[in-house]
This record gives structure tokens, sequence and C-alpha cells, in this order.
């Protein structure tokens, strides 16, 4: 099977100097080729960052506003059951996209450990293909090949332009998941494989019986990261004409028409999503802890 | 000690001339034994002749190149398909140097996958018979407990407790004490000798040789892969024949 990338790291340098750090940037990149893509390092320090911005933004609108504007302050507070209707949006892609890209990918991620060669094979391809292709281009493909809608049975069903770019966005999910899944079962030591085989398990309860289960906690922390990565990747929707947050977010400046508030509207959007992406990755980090101890 | 074994009765485990290579290396070099039921047989010799490859190829683990190896019913030299083999499994039983218990259940569940799952049992009855068999290896007190949170002897006897659950006619034992510290090596040896002087068929590799002595019918010297000496234990340590046997008794006794 294809471990060939998955191999102990070559040692990256030889001045002793250089080793201590040399080997933490080799175990990350380490773990970040098991969970698929970089990992979230969200720290209390990137919110005050982020807030700093935010307050430098309002400043700098602040100072632009000309007699009879409203306040910028008063602007935003205007805008946010708008901006956050969207942010809602965001938010509804990432969860359907999550949960169809997993259930395919568990699929997938069993199908590369197959005792068939072609089916093997065939999950290999497609998982390295989903996995490795830009997002962006993904999304772009799912919102221009596929039909705006389908006629079934003399049904015409519309299918809306939200769910075409949810179905880009679960395709890279579907095929980390697939990375992911298979990273962990080939994770178990093959000692539970023979000690199943010796008990007569056959393979398909020895996979459902002992492995997998044995997997969902290796499998956990690289998930949520995934999807906090895919919660921060929804935005790229609004490239292809979905009402999520960003686009709302555009289209508040534009009718406000008014200079200087980029800084703060953009600073807000960001700071909508690290208020919820952070309790995801520090979540990760511990449940990454925790498990690491126990095995 | 239950009565010695007919040495006439048919063998239920049959090994003859087996060799086995990985990649260039042979291992098993041509290895003939017989063990009939409710023998106990103990194989002894340095690393890396050859013993844990004989044990995993009789109970079909291993895949052999030639020669052939009957175990009651079953050629397993022949045997093909996954169902054949498990077939086999249900017969015969090994128990691992490093345990290997399932992690995520706990003392019982270990007991009782198999038999469940595999042996289609009906869940109550298992129940009871691996409590039972929990208690008869000393761990009664434990069954609710996962497998992280025993000792490496607690975990050996659960694992000897699971292959019984099966209900296997050999038991074969790979090195089931070399992991475990001096004073847990005990509990787990007088597990296995109430369990041969009950009358079950056993095949040891193990280096513990006053346990070989007392218990075995029948001691095999196995180096490069070939056996170097058979004999009742008495003759075999006392007494042996060969020179490479007289020199690997003389640095471990």
């Amino acid at each position: 099977m294809s471990r060939r990338w998955y191999g102990p790291l070559p040692q990256a340098t030889d001045l002793a100097v250089l080793l201590p750090s040399a080997s933490r940037i080799a175990q990350t990149a380490a773990a970040e080729r098991i969970a698929g893509a970089f990992r979230l390092r969200l720290r209390p320090a990137h919110g005050v960052a982020l807030l700093a911005l935010f307050i430098l933004g309002c400043g700098l609108a602040q100072a632009q506003v000309q007699p009879g504007q409203p306040s910028i302050l008063a602007t935003l507070w205007k805008w946010t059951p708008v901006l956050l209707r969207g942010f809602v949006f965001n938010l509804v892609i990432s969860a359907v996209a999550m949960a169809a890209g997993t259930i395919v990918g568990l699929f997938l991620g069993f199908a590369q450990i197959s005792l068939l060669l072609p089916v093997r094979k065939g999950a290999w391809l497609t998982t390295h293909f989903f996995r490795n292709a830009p997002w962006l281009v993904l999304l772009f493909y799912c919102m221009f090949l596929l039909p705006f809608q389908v006629t079934i049975f003399g049904v015409t069903i519309p299918i809306p332009d939200w769910i075409k770019a949810t179905l880009g966005l679960s395709l890279p999910v579907m095929a980390n998941v697939s990375e992911i899944v298979r990273g962990a079962i080939q994770s178990i030591p093959t000692a539970q494989w023979e000690s199943a085989a010796s008990l007569a398990f056959n393979r398909r309860q020895t996979l459902w019986m002992i492995i997998f289960p044995q997997c969902i906690k290796r499998m956990l922390p690289p998930w949520m990261n995934l999807y906090a990565i895919l919660t921060m990747a929804t935005v790229l929707t609004s490239i292809v004409g979905v009402n999520e947050m960003m686009s709302l977010t555009r289209q508040a400046l534009s009718a406000e028409n008014r200079s200087g508030l980029l800084l703060a509207f953009y600073s807000y959007v960001l700071f909508w999503f690290f208020l919820y992406c952070y309790p995801i990755a520090r979540w990760t980090v511990r449940l990454e802890a925790r498990y690491a101890v126990n095995h | 000690m239950t009565a010695a074994p007919a040495a006439s009765a048919e063998p239920i485990v049959d090994l003859r001339d087996v060799h086995k290579s990985f990649g260039h290396v042979e291992v098993l070099k041509g290895v003939s034994l017989a063990v009939p039921k409710g023998g106990v047989v103990c194989i002894i010799g340095p690393s890396g002749s050859g013993k844990s490859t004989l044990l995993r190829c009789i109970n079909g683990l291993v895949p052999i190149d030639r020669g052939s190896i009957r175990v009651a019913s079953f050629d397993v030299h022949r045997l093909k398909t996954d169902a054949e083999k498990i077939a086999l499994r249900k017969e015969v039983s090994i128990v691992f140097q490093q345990y290997n218990l399932f992690p995520h259940k706990t003392a019982l569940e270990n007991v009782m996958m198999a038999p469940v799952h595999v042996l289609k049992e009906d869940k109550d009855e298992v129940r009871v018979r691996a409590v039972a068999l929990l208690g008869k290896v000393g761990l009664s007190a434990k069954a609710d407990v996962y497998p992280g949170e025993l000792s490496g002897g607690q975990q050996q006897r659960v694992a000897i407790a699971r292959s019984l659950a099966m209900r296997p006619e050999v038991m074969l034992f790979d090195e089931v004490t070399a992991a475990l510290d001096p004073e847990t090596v005990k509990e787990v040896l007088n597990t296995i000798r109430e369990l041969a002087q009950e009358g079950m068929t056993c095949m040891l590799v193990t280096h513990e040789m006053r346990f070989a002595r007392e218990l075995a019918d029948v001691v095999y010297f196995t180096d490069g892969g070939v056996i170097v000496e058979a004999g009742p234990p008495a003759e075999l340590f006392d007494h042996p024949v060969k020179e490479r046997t007289r020199a690997f008794l003389s640095q471990i006794l």
C-alpha cells in the first residue's frame, strides 16, 4: 500500500544548533501531512491582534466620518443582522459540505485499503486528485459544469448555486477524510490484525469491531482541524456568487458608498470567523494532547 | 498431572518437513514434529531460530513454502480461503508475547468478543463462561477494567482467557512471559500449568527452562531453522547429545 510518503523524515540539518527547531518543524510537517492540511494554531494573542486591527479600522473610519453621517459603530451595528445572516449561511455550507464529504470520504478511505487492486488504485487516484487540486478550481468546476436544474420524470428540480458550491467544497473534504481514515487504519499496530485473525475474526469483522473503533480517537483531531479550515474556505463561495458573509459585506460597503469603511468591515468579518474557529482549534489541540498520551 | 498421553495416539498436530523463507532468508529448513492430544511440548532455542514463525505457521497466520502441517482435521498447508483459515483458528488459539488485547474493550469484553461474533453463541451464555474464565485466571475483580489499566501479567492472563473462550483443541504460547517482569511471570505460568494439567494440548515457545522441564512431555531444541535435538526434558536438559544443545544450555542454565 502507498506508505511511501509516510516514512520517517530524513534528518533536516546537521547543524547541532538548529536541531531542536528542525525536529519541531519536522514533527509539525509530519502531523500536517497526516491531517492533509495546515494545522490551525489559533491563540488568544491572535484574537487580541484581530481586535486591535478592528479598533484601528474603526478609528480610521471614524476620522473620515463627514458631518451628518452616522458613526462607524452605528453603521456596523446597522449591518450586523445582515452580515450575521450571511455568516449563518457560511456555517450551513460548512456543515453540509463536511457531512457529505465525511460520509463519502469514509467509503473512499476504506476503499483505499481494499484487497481488490482496482478498487484500491481507483480510490487512491480519486483521493489524491481531489486532495491536491486547488479548492477554488474544484468550486468553479462544480459551479459551471453542473446544470442549474435537473429534470427527473418530467419534474424539473432547480439546483441553487449554494448547493453546487457546497458540493464543490465537499470534494476536497471527501479526499482529506479519505486520507485521514487510511492513515488512522494503517497506524493501528499489525499485532491487532494478527490477534484478531488468530481469534478467527474475518476481515470485515476485524475492521469494524477491532480496528476502526480504535481509529476514531486518532481521526477526531485532524477531522476537526479540517472542519475549521473548511469553515474559513466557505468565503470562497462569494467568488461564485453565493450570498454568504463576504458577498454581503461587499454589498454593504457599496451600499454605504463611504470611504474608509473597508478595514473596519473586513476586520469585523474576520473577527466573527475567529470567534467560531478559535474554540474548535483549541479543542483540537486538547484532544490531540490527550490522545497522544494514551497511545 | 494427568496420565501421560498415549504415545500411540493419533497426533493432533503433525508437522512434516516444513520449510519457510522470508525473501532470501530461510527461517524454517525442514521441521518435523508431532504432538499427541493432551500433550505438552516446549520449543526452546536461541532468538531468531524460527520458533515464533513455527507457531504462526501452525495456525495459518504464516503460509509455508514446502512440507505439510496437519492440525486436528485440517491440512493447514492446503488452506486457501479465509473461511477455511477461520475454521482452523476456531480449533487452534495462539497467545502472543505482547498480549495484543483489544485496548478499546474491557477485559470481559475481550474474552467475550470472539465467541459472540465468531462462534455466534448466545451472549448471556458467553458472559457466564467468560466470567468463569476470568475467575480461572484469577482476574474476577478486573472484568470491567480496560487493558491499559492492567499490569503485563494480568493482560497476559486475560489474553489466555480470551483464547480459551474459543474452546480450542490446541493452545499455542509464543514466549508469553518474555515481556513480563519476573514477579508476574509466575502467575502466568501457573495459569498455563493448570491448563496443561487439565489435558489441554499445549505448544510453548519459551525461555523458562525450569518450567519446560517441569511441564513438558517433550522438549525440542531448535537452532538455525532446524530441530537440533528432541526428547523428554530430563534427557534433553541433563544429558544433551548434540554439542550445539550443550553449548546453548550451558549459556542459559
